[in-house]
């Protein structure tokens, strides 16, 4: 089955959440709005929209049992927001307040398996931790400070509801504990760690060629972690034995998930999302859900603008011609022109989140993906491309030299 | 395209598709600020090693690039005083109309004649692989466009010349 295609919207899609039934799904469409689309026929169609936010949106994150999303902006804010009925009987989402504390943007949030917390990271060199504080029916947060020396770009949360992996700026992934005494209970140890107080750093992984980590996240059971990072490398960590670098001649990741505990996806700036597997022996490449060999759709005519009348002194030359190739895309130089506009991957532009679609039996069946050209896709993981590989690296680069 | 440009062009394709790779990323020094990285300089680890392509001492381009936006520098071939003064007057006219161009920058990077700066903005709004196209598109034919205005002022010098001196010869 071919992955199902919807696009959103022409510009970019920041970040996207779907409800846990997968009737509607919230999107940031690159604004400060929160658009909530419900799924008719085979349209998804804008339904809601949360503002209240005064920046961009950086990050949003539904809650699958709670049915409560939270999200978080540039204007270093966060709200969660739940469904109430309001004066006149409608259901309405209604935006509950966040103390965050931090006075930079938030860049990333994530609701904590048992959806009684959340972090948000941020620019300010620190994650926030919330709770619910239903006293004054407001989100407390307590700050993981310590060896954050950037902003923090991705964190992902560890299926025991304590740990955090956090990806950063520093070129480093960490695994803190997010341990709060009144939420809480005493934490099993695990293979990170025994005692687990707040803020005690379990691990402290550098990516390999010294990248900004874009992307974390835990395996299925927790017991890795894998974390892609801007020097185009994905790199797995096994605690206790040496991290397993996978170095690639594509462009970086930005955003991974799991599919099982011994495969996950990862998608960026290649605009396709690539298939990793292994085990704690090693990891490599197995191919790409996308199939790269041809053209998805019949490349469209030339776009009306072009033969405009070439009169008046500024349309003369050198002038025009950069003019025409800079603000419509048209170029005069031979073996180039409006057909080359579409690259052969459904994506368009940079994939900036992969996300869980379905699960079956503990195993990822679906992963959905959005990305800078407004598009919003459904994989199925298990159809992947492998004759994609040798001619996954980047489309974009040396392929293209005349 | 000539032959000997092209490597030049080809590595400079796949540097600016490399550094092409931007995210937004709002400051970590001012609060609700989101500006571009390269031109504010204040965190230093969001700003990668900038890198010279150059095909002679003449000939050359910076490509600075940072978590949020790059900064594309080039150093157009200037053989004589004719073309040092007419690819002043180019890339000047070229400047002050930067807001038509979008990417170009009004100002060049200091020891070089013209600058692009590109942000995530404009990677998200336009098509990645044409606003690389369209630098390479601009170095292959600022040259082309300066040495046919060089030969056009020749050939006018020669006709206003010999113009003038008719009035000498009768």
């Amino acid at each position: 089955m071919a992955p199902e295609i919807y696009n959103l919207a022409q510009s970019p899609v920041s970040s996207h959440a779907f409800s846990p039934d997968h009737s509607q799904v919230a999107v940031s469409l690159n604004t400060n709005d929160v658009q909530i689309f419900s799924k008719q026929g085979t349209e998804w169609v804008s339904t809601d929209t949360l503002s209240e936010h005064d920046k961009l949106i950086t990050s949003i994150d539904w809650a699958s049992s709670s049915n409560r999303i939270v999200t978080a902006s540039q204007d270093r804010n966060a709200y969660v927001w739940q469904q109430t009925a309001d004066a006149d009987g409608k259901i309405v989402w209604k935006p509950t307040l966040v103390l965050l504390r931090i006075n930079r943007a938030a860049t990333h949030v994530r609701w904590s398996p048992k959806e009684d917390k959340f972090a948000v990271a941020s620019g300010a060199r620190a994650i926030a931790v919330c709770s619910f504080d239903p006293e004054n029916n407001w989100w407390v947060s307590k700050l993981l400070k310590k060896p954050i020396r950037s902003t923090v770009l991705a964190i992902d949360w560890h299926p025991n509801n304590v740990l955090l992996a956090a990806g950063s700026a520093d070129m480093k992934a960490r695994v803190l504990s997010a341990y709060i005494k009144e939420v809480d209970e005493r934490p099993s140890p695990t293979i990170w760690g025994s005692k687990l107080p707040f803020n005690t750093i379990c691990g402290e992984f550098t990516s390999p060629s010294g990248g900004w980590v874009h992307t974390v996240g835990f395996s299925p059971s927790g017991d890795a972690l894998a974390f892609a990072s801007h020097d185009s490398s994905v790199s797995i960590v096994y605690p206790g034995s040496p991290v397993i670098n996978i170095k690639l001649p594509t462009l970086p990741f930005v955003t991974l998930t799991w599919t099982t505990e011994n495969s996950l996806v990862a998608a960026g700036h290649d605009c396709q999302p690539v298939v990793f597997s292994g085990a704690q022996d090693g990891w490599q490449v197995v191919g790409s859900l996308d199939d790269t060999s041809a053209a998805k759709s019949p490349v469209g005519s030339k776009s009306g603008y072009g033969g405009s009348p070439t009169v008046g002194r500024l349309n003369a030359g050198a002038f025009a011609t950069f003019r025409d190739a800079d603000s419509r895309g048209q170029s005069s130089i031979a073996g180039s022109g409006s057909g080359d506009t579409k690259l052969l991957t459904v994506h368009q532009n940079t994939i900036t989140s992969v996300r869980p679609y379905e699960i079956h039996g503990g195993q990822v069946t679906k992963v959905s993906t959005s990305g800078v050209d407004g598009n919003l896709v459904i994989w199925n993981t298990d159809e992947v491309m492998t004759s994609g590989i040798a001619s996954l690296t980047s489309r974009l680069g040396s392929s293209q030299i005349r | 395209m000539s032959n000997v440009l092209r490597p030049y062009l080809a590595a400079v394709r796949s540097t600016l598709t490399a550094a092409l790779t931007l995210e937004n990323f709002s400051s970590q020094v001012v609060e609700r600020h989101n500006k571009p990285e390269i031109e504010a300089g204040g965190s230093r680890e969001v700003l990668l090693n900038p890198l010279v392509i150059s095909r002679n001492e003449n000939e050359r381009v910076l490509i600075e690039p940072s978590v949020n936006s790059i900064r594309l520098s080039i150093k157009i071939k200037q053989a004589d005083e004719i073309e040092r003064i007419l690819c002043h007057k180019f890339t000047r006219f070229m400047m002050q109309r930067a807001e038509s161009f979008i990417v170009l920058r009004r100002k060049p990077v200091q020891g070089y004649d013209i600058s692009f700066l590109i942000t995530n903005t404009h990677s998200e709004t336009m098509l990645k692989h044409k606003i690389v196209d369209f630098i390479i598109q601009f170095m292959e034919e600022v040259d082309k466009e300066i040495s046919e205005m060089k030969l056009s002022l020749n050939a006018r010098a020669r006709i206003v010349a010999e113009s003038y001196l008719t009035a000498f010869n009768a």
